[in-house]
């Protein structure tokens, strides 16, 4: 069996893989970090979404292989031990969430728009950012809410998503 | 999904003597549309070829009067571009509006045009700025490039290398989204340059992308979007489904094409 080296949340990982073995599935099955969820397997509902090399990316529509040598983050490394990460700390503080099931999804993409664009983020970019990740209990106005939040909590000086990275 | 051989070449001969070696093959780009296909089972290729490594075949270039796009540069790449931004703006538009920011950071102009799905973007942008797409193998001028729905005319063992695109005076895309999947329900691609008007509709027709010439010779004559407001696109060979009747995507189609003149200023 082939094997993959990736980085995943700092830490160095050498794993035997089939080549069929999915990012998410080397993610959740191999590393047990089974933060990142898989909601549709589709590609479209964005519950799987990661950190590879510093861009989010659906990790049920990629290859384990295709990530070797790759940094990745999930949402089990944005936390700073038992201090939320500051796009955490929003959806929580605002209610982001409901099940929970599409957010790890959420906040990696919400800090992948904040390294991007920056903390000062306006309603409309925030829904059309967010295209790629769909929620099926919220209703979306308070993830908007938590995600303009946490944009302006991690531009303030939270720690930021790239030293997490 | 089903079990496969997976390679990663590191040169376009290598790529291409493993892709004529096995029958079955695939190339994986961005892996946006041949993943979720292999995952539903509707590919089973026997081997993946990953062209990630493949060096020479990512990025932008202004070449005199073209604008050059390698094959495996991502969508993010040209939605970013500042010589996409500078030449050709209604292509950075394009991109800007196709999928999601996720899909944007992995999948290849390339394996689009490759794919040829029949609500996709690129076609459009292609067959209206008369582009030429490079492969291993040849030039193939738009027009002769998209064969139908999802078929090109791409051989089985052919690469997609670069496009090219000769810079328009003035260019202008837009897109009505289907409200569901995002992809286009109708997208129209207006170009004016030196050798004339290029009109094409993308998310319409059974066969694919399409020109409408009515429409370019009435451009041609006056660049304006009221000079295209009698021209009817026919409903005949329009894709009906759940989503719209053929007779609605047809009328969709002017009303598409006199925004993206309007856009195009
Ligand atoms: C949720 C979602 C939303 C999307 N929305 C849109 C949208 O709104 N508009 C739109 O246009 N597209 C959309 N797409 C499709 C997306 O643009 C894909 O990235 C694109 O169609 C395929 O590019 P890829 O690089 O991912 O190709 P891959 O999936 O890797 O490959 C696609 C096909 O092309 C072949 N191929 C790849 N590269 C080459 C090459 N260099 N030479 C020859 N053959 C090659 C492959 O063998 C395969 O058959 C969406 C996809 C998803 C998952
Ligand atoms: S599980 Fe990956 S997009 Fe839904
Ligand atoms: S909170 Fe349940 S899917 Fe979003």
């Amino acid at each position: 069996m082939p094997n993959v080296t990736v980085t995943v949340n700092g830490k160095s990982h050498t794993v035997d893989v089939a080549p069929e073995t999915l990012l998410v599935e080397l993610i959740r099955e191999k590393l047990r970090l089974t933060g990142t969820h898989v909601g549709c397997d589709t590609s479209q509902c964005g519950a799987c979404v990661v950190h590879v090399d510093g861009a989010a990316v659906k990790s049920c529509t990629m290859l384990a292989m295709s990530a070797d040598g790759a940094t990745v983050t999930t949402i089990e490394g944005l936390a700073n031990g038992s201090t939320l990460h500051p796009m955490q700390e929003a959806f929580r503080e605002h209610h982001g969430l409901q099940c929970g099931f599409c957010t790890p999804g959420m906040i990696m993409t919400a800090v992948d728009i904040v390294n991007r664009k920056g903390g000062n983020l306006d309603e409309h970019t925030i829904r059309d950012e967010l295209e790629g990740n769909i929620c099926r209990c919220t209703g979306y106005h308070n993830i908007v809410k938590a995600v303009g939040a946490g944009a302006r909590a991690m531009a303030g000086g939270g720690k930021s998503a790239q030293a997490a990275e | 999904m089903y079990a496969f051989k997976y390679e990663k070449p590191w040169s376009l001969a290598a790529a291409a003597a493993l892709l004529s070696e096995s029958g079955d093959a695939k190339l994986l780009a961005g892996g946006q549309t041949l993943l979720p296909a292999m995952k539903l089972r509707l590919a089973g290729p026997s081997t993946i070829i990953d062209l990630s490594k493949v060096p020479g075949l990512s990025g932008v270039t202004r070449e005199g009067d073209n604008l050059v796009i390698g094959a495996l540069t991502k969508h993010v790449e040209v939605m970013n571009s500042a010589e996409v931004q500078k030449s050709i703006p209604a292509l950075a538009h394009l991109v800007s509006v196709l999928g999601d920011p996720a899909v944007r950071n992995r999948g290849t102009i390339g394996g689009s045009l490759a794919n040829n799905d029949p609500s996709a973007d690129y076609p459009a942008a292609v067959l209206a700025l008369n582009g030429t797409v490079h492969t291993n193998k040849r030039k193939i001028a738009a027009d002769d490039f998209f064969k139908g729905l999802f078929e090109t005319a791409l051989a089985a063992d052919e690469i997609i290398e670069r496009v090219s695109f000769p810079v328009p005076e003035k260019a202008g895309y837009e897109k009505f989204r289907n409200p569901a999947s995002r992809f286009a329900l109708v997208g129209v691609f207006v170009a004016k340059t030196k050798d004339g008007v290029r009109v094409a509709v993308t998310g319409a027709g059974e066969s694919g992308v399409f020109r409408v010439k009515e429409m370019e010779a009435a451009l041609a004559k006056d660049w304006s979007p009221k000079a295209i407001e009698g021209v009817k696109v026919s409903a005949s060979g329009i894709i009906a489904d759940l989503h719209g009747t053929a007779d609605y995507r047809a009328h969709l189609a002017g009303v598409i094409a006199r925004r993206a003149v309007a856009k195009a200023g």
